[in-house]
């Protein structure tokens, strides 16, 4: 295990594994998508209160989870590179921010979408609204700040710093529903009690969470491929991919 | 662990770990301006301002809405302990409704009647199909007169 965890280390190997993987777990994901939308938005019963506009969770809900779950991925990979000074950690995390930026962002559009019918409003600075808007602010700072900086080693440890820090506002985002009153519901999911959902949209929330961690494990691999090939350019083992590929 | 690593590990840590401090000093001081409601039984007491709007959250109270003319609304908006009446002239959220979480934003007047400027329903965190949600409703029902009708 850790002599594989090192050997991931190394960019040629790292590039190989992730070549011979992100295509498996991509198929996963379309399959988990598939099934995941049609048990929810056809299979799952109708909620008693909301009608059908609940069905916006099925996405809603695993992207707000996503966008959390990446950034706490992402600055622990910028930690490592930090640390460790691993070159692939480096690529992972700055391969990963755009991912969950995307997630906020789409987190914070399907939300506004369910607010205004259901709250009666697009938008309201609560806890927990703020937070996650922060969060986006957060991943765009990262960005910025990587590739703003034109060494990649040097923008690599400055824009961990910035990640690692962030890392801060997750636990906010998650109990601010719980110090603050909000206008955004409690956890219905994430908390010690049992979940306050009937199993059979529960389900279908599951799968989607899942086809969406399959995707962004997916994609992100991709995207560190790509992130190496570019940085490693002018190195052997490029060159032999390269001369490889292009038969 | 080589001492350069564990050094930049101990700096790491250290870094999440003051900046978490900070960040929980500055939140416990602003900790009622992040209150995004106040419950009635605080506006009842007068913990609420009064100069300017402010929020107020909590149920609607059973039986206590009263449609008037056009888009006149009259209700209470309780917490268990005290309630207070609200006036609201404009369009409701789908989710309103007698018993359901509302947050009301404006003024209080002097005679305890809080004149609302915008409604929003507040949803909780409970999702089920109607059926379920029947059930459980008969199942307190009954629940409530075996006990002796409470």
């Amino acid at each position: 295990m850790w002599t594989w965890f090192h050997r991931l280390g190394s960019p040629p190997y790292f590039y190989e594994w992730a070549g011979r993987w992100a295509p498996r777990i991509g198929v996963l994901a379309a399959l988990l998508f598939a099934w995941g939308l049609y048990d929810g938005l056809v299979l799952a019963p109708t909620d008693y209160k909301q009608g059908e506009s609940y069905r916006i969770i099925f996405i809603h809900v695993p992207a707000a989870w996503m966008s959390m779950m990446v950034y706490v991925t992402m600055a622990v990979s910028a930690a490592i590179g930090l640390i460790w000074r691993m070159k692939v950690a480096e690529v992972m995390a700055r391969a990963a921010a755009p991912l969950g930026a995307w997630f906020t962002v789409l987190a914070l559009v399907t939300g506004s979408l369910w607010g205004k019918p259901m709250w009666g409003t697009w938008w309201v600075w609560d806890a927990r609204l703020t937070s996650e808007l922060l969060l986006l602010f957060l991943y765009l700072g990262y960005i910025a700040l990587n590739a703003a900086i034109e060494e990649p080693r040097q923008a690599a440890r400055a824009s961990a710093v910035l990640a690692v820090v962030g890392v801060v506002n997750i636990p906010i985002i998650h109990f601010s529903v719980e110090w603050w009153n909000t206008l955004h519901q409690g956890p219905t999911v994430t908390r010690l009690d049992a979940p306050a959902i009937n199993i059979a949209m529960f389900l279908p929330l599951i799968t989607m969470a899942l086809a969406f961690m399959a995707y962004f494990a997916a994609v992100w691999l991709m995207r560190a491929r790509g992130e190496l090939l570019e940085r490693e350019r002018r190195s052997r083992w490029v060159q032999r991919v390269v001369a490889e590929e292009s038969g | 662990m080589k001492p350069a690593r564990r050094n930049r590990l101990i700096l790491v840590l250290l870094l999440v770990g003051g900046v978490g401090v900070a960040v929980a000093l500055m939140l416990s001081a602003f900790r009622e301006n992040m209150l995004y409601f106040y419950p009635p039984s605080q506006v009842v007491s007068g913990e609420a301002p009064t100069g300017y709007p402010f929020r107020m959250g909590g149920m609607v109270a059973d039986g206590s809405v009263r449609h008037g003319e056009g888009v006149n609304v009259h209700f209470q908006v309780t917490d268990g302990g005290a309630s207070v009446p609200v006036r609201y002239e404009g369009v409701l959220p789908d989710l309103f409704g007698e018993g359901q979480g509302v947050v009301v934003r404006g003024r209080l007047s002097a005679d305890g009647t809080f004149t609302a400027e915008e409604v929003l329903a507040k949803h909780d965190e409970n999702y089920m199909p109607p059926e379920v949600a029947d059930a459980m409703k008969d199942g307190k029902a009954a629940q409530t007169v075996s006990e002796g009708g409470e």
